[in-house]
C-alpha cells in the first residue's frame, strides 16, 4: 500500500500541465502526458487481493490500474520508465498509463476501455481451464463497469462454465463525474453478481486486512474448482477522475469523512507507527530513485512506432 | 484433390489445425452443432465440448474472452455468426485483439481467426446482409482476408490460424454450397492475389463473391473485343500491391468491383493508391450508398453483378 501511494503522488506531481481537461491546460514540458487515473486511497483492495494470488496467478486492471500492477509484482522502476514515455517502461513506451502491463508478473494489462477488461479476465480463466492449469484470475473493475454488457456477459460466462476467476468491483462511488449510485439501480454490485450466480462479499475496501482476508475466503472457492465469486470492496477515490481534474463536484464533508478514512493511517494502526514510518520511508526512497532513473531513461527510436503491430502487413506501407 | 465445398474445405482446415495444435479451440455460438453454415460441423464431436465452446449469445464476450484466451497462449478461432452481428464486439476487435500487442510494447500477440460471413444474403434484409470489410483495413493490427473458393477457403483459413496476428475472416454468406478442388494440406500466403485470367486491356481488382460476377463480366468483355485481367485480392489487408500494380502497369486501367457499398468502400482504397503511384485511370463499382432492401426489387438495387462491372468496363472505352 505504501509503495502504491508514494508511486500515485510521485506520478500526480510529475503529471501536472499533462493534460488539457477539465479547465488544465497542456503545459510546455511535462514528465508524464496525457490523462493520469490515480487510486490514491484505494490501495487497500488491490494490496489486500494481490496479497493472496501467487506469481504465476493473472490479473486484468482498469484504467486506474497502477495499484493493482504494483500490488502483482510490476517493478515500480520500469512502471515508472512508462509513464515517462521511456524505452526502458513496462510497454516500452506504446501504453502508458492506461495501458500499463507486466506480463511477467502475470498482469495482462490495465484498460482504457470500462468493463473491457472482463471478459479478457474471463477468457484467461477459461484458456487455464483447457489447459488443465491450476492459476486463478483476479479482474479488477470499477463500480462503473456494473452498467455496461460485457459485466453481464463476463459473469454469466465465468457462472455456466464454472471458471477460476474472482470479480472485485473495486467500488470508489464515482463514474469520472458522476455519482455512480445516481446511475445505478437496483441492490448493488453484489445483489446483481447473484442474481447471475455469482456468489460474493462486501468488503470495506479501506480495510485491507479486512480485503485481504475476504479475498482468500472467496479465493480458497474458486481455487477448489467452485467456480467464480465476486467481491464487492466499498472504497473512495481521493483524486479527481484524472490527476488534473479537481473534482469541485465533489461534496467537501463527503471528501474529508473519506480521508479520515485513509486506508495507510488505518493499517498503520494496526502494525505500529514506527513500522508504518520505516515502511513508508523505503517506498519514497524506492519512487525517487525510480523518478531519477525515469528521467534520464532513453527514449523509443522513432522507428518503434512500427514495430509490434502485426507480423503480416507491417511495416511503412505507402509513406 | 478432393471435391469440397466451400464450408466442408473451412471444417477441413480447422480440423487440421486442431490436430495438430491443441492450442487451437473455437468458440461461438452454436458451434457444437456445426454452425448455421455447417462450417463446423462434426467438430464438436470430433475434439469435445471443452475445445469447440458453445457460447452465449454474448459477442463482446465471445470476442473479448477469445482475446483472453489469445493473451493467455491459447489460438482460438472465434466465430462471430455474421459481420452484422461482429458490430456487437467492435471495441473487442478494434480496441484490445488489434492493439494488445502494441500497447503492451510487444509483450504478448493476439493470435486469432474471428470468422465474421460476409455479404449479401438473398431475403435477409439490412442488418443481415452487410459488406463492412473496409471497416476492419482501416484499423492498425488486423489482417483481413475474404476467399471466394473451396480451395482458397481451405488454404487461407489454414494460413489465418497459423499467423499468429488477429486476423478478420469474412467468408461469404451465399458462397457456403460452391463446390471446387481442394488439395488437403496445402495452405495459401496471405497478401498474395491471384490472377485468375489475363487480359491485355483492364485490370479488374475483386474479393469474395464478387469474383464470380466478375469472371462472368470478363467473359461477356471478351465476346465485345475486350481484354480484362481478373485478380481475386483474397487478402485485403495487407493487399498485394505487387500484383495488382504490374498488371495495371501492363493494362493500364483499373476497375475495382466490391459488394460492399461504394462511397468509402476499400475499392477507394486500391484506386487512390494505383492512381496516385501510376496516374493511370480508374473505376469503382460497388452498392450504391443503401441499407439492403427486403424486398426483392430492393434488394437487387444493392446486389452488384455481371452487368453492372460490364457496364463499368465498357465505361471505360
Amino acid at each position: 500500500m505504501a509503495r502504491i501511494r508514494a508511486f500515485e503522488n510521485a506520478a500526480e506531481e510529475a503529471s501536472r500541465g499533462g493534460v488539457s481537461a477539465f479547465g488544465a491546460a497542456l503545459a510546455a514540458d511535462v514528465r508524464v502526458r496525457g490523462p493520469l487515473h490515480l487510486s490514491t486511497g484505494q490501495e487497500a483492495v488491490a494490496a489486500g487481493v494481490c496479497a493472496n494470488l501467487a506469481p504465476a496467478d493473472l490479473i486484468t486492471s482498469t484504467h486506474r490500474g497502477h495499484g493493482h500492477t504494483i500490488a502483482k509484482g510490476a517493478s515500480i522502476e520500469r512502471m515508472m520508465c512508462e509513464l515517462f514515455g521511456r524505452a526502458s517502461g513496462t510497454n516500452r513506451g506504446k501504453g502508458g498509463s492506461m495501458h500499463i502491463a507486466d506480463f511477467s508478473v502475470g498482469m495482462l494489462g490495465a484498460n482504457g476501455v470500462v468493463a473491457a477488461g472482463i471478459p479478457i479476465a474471463v477468457g484467461a480463466a477459461h484458456a487455464v481451464r483447457i489447459r488443465g492449469g491450476g492459476e486463478v484470475v483476479a479482474c479488477f473493475f470499477g463500480d462503473g463497469a456494473v452498467n455496461r454488457g460485457p459485466f453481464l456477459e463476463g459473469l454469466n460466462w465465468a457462472a455456466i462454465h464454472r471458471l477460476p476467476v474472482l470479480f472485485v468491483c473495486e467500488d470508489n462511488r464515482w463514474s469520472a463525474t458522476t455519482p455512480t449510485a445516481a446511475m445505478t439501480a437496483g441492490e448493488g454490485a453484489l445483489a446483481r453478481a447473484r442474481a447471475i450466480g455469482v456468489d460474493g462479499l462486501v468488503v470495506d475496501g479501506n480495510d485491507v486486512f479486512a480485503v485481504d482476508a475476504a479475498a482468500g475466503e472467496l479465493l480458497a472457492r474458486v481455487r477448489a474448482g467452485d467456480g467464480p465469486r465476486f467481491l464487492h470492496a466499498i472504497t473512495y477515490r481521493f483524486k479527481g477522475h484524472v490527476s488534473v481534474d479537481p473534482a469541485t463536484y465533489r461534496d467537501g464533508e463527503e471528501v474529508a469523512r473519506a480521508i479520515e478514512n485513509d486506508p495507510l493511517p488505518l493499517a498503520a494502526a494496526r502494525i505500529g507507527a514506527a513500522q508504518a514510518k520505516r515502511i513508508l520511508e523505503e517506498a519514497e526512497a524506492e519512487v525517487r530513485r525510480a523518478l531519477e532513473i525515469a528521467a534520464a531513461a532513453p527514449w523509443p527510436a522513432p522507428e518503434a512506432a512500427y514495430t509490434d503491430i502485426q507480423d503480416t502487413g507491417a511495416g511503412r506501407w505507402f509513406g | 484433390m478432393v471435391r469440397m465445398s466451400y464450408a466442408q474445405a473451412a471444417c477441413a482446415a480447422v480440423e487440421r489445425a486442431m490436430r495438430a495444435d491443441s492450442r487451437v479451440v473455437v468458440l461461438g455460438e452454436d458451434v457444437g452443432r456445426g454452425g448455421i453454415f455447417g462450417q463446423y460441423r462434426g467438430l464438436q464431436q470430433q475434439f469435445g465440448a471443452a475445445r469447440v465452446i458453445d457460447t452465449p449469445i454474448s459477442e463482446a464476450t465471445i470476442m473479448g474472452a477469445a482475446v483472453g484466451m489469445a493473451l493467455a497462449g491459447l489460438v482460438p478461432v472465434v466465430e462471430m455468426r455474421v459481420v452484422d452481428f461482429a458490430l456487437c464486439a467492435m471495441d473487442e476487435i478494434v480496441n484490445q485483439a488489434a492493439k494488445a500487442r502494441y500497447m503492451f510494447g510487444g509483450q504478448a500477440r493476439v493470435g486469432l481467426v474471428a470468422r465474421m460471413p460476409t455479404g449479401l444474403w438473398s431475403g435477409s434484409a439490412a442488418q443481415h446482409s452487410q459488406s463492412l470489410e473496409a471497416w476492419f483495413a482501416h484499423v492498425p493490427g488486423l489482417v483481413v482476408v475474404a476467399p471466394s473458393t473451396p480451395e482458397d477457403n481451405y488454404g487461407l483459413l489454414s494460413a489465418a490460424i497459423a499467423c499468429g496476428d488477429p486476423v478478420i475472416y469474412m467468408e461469404h454468406k451465399e458462397l457456403w454450397g460452391l463446390e471446387g478442388d481442394v488439395a488437403p494440406g496445402a495452405t495459401v500466403r496471405l497478401g498474395r492475389a491471384k490472377v485468375l485470367r489475363a487480359g491485355s486491356d483492364l485490370t479488374l481488382v475483386t474479393w469474395s463473391r464478387t469474383v464470380h460476377a466478375a469472371l462472368e463480366a470478363a467473359e461477356l468483355a471478351r465476346a465485345r473485343g475486350i481484354g480484362v485481367e481478373v485478380i481475386d485480392l483474397r487478402t485485403l489487408w495487407p493487399w498485394d500491391r505487387d500484383t495488382v500494380f504490374g498488371s495495371c502497369a501492363r493494362t493500364g486501367r483499373l476497375l475495382v468491383a466490391h459488394e460492399a457499398v461504394r462511397p468509402g468502400g476499400f475499392g477507394g482504397e486500391i484506386a487512390a493508391e494505383v492512381a496516385e503511384v501510376l496516374g493511370i485511370r480508374v473505376k469503382r463499382v460497388g452498392s450504391p450508398r443503401v441499407p439492403v432492401g427486403y424486398s426483392r426489387p430492393l434488394e437487387d438495387e444493392a446486389r452488384v453483378g455481371a452487368e453492372r462491372i460490364l457496364a463499368a468496363i465498357q465505361g471505360f472505352h
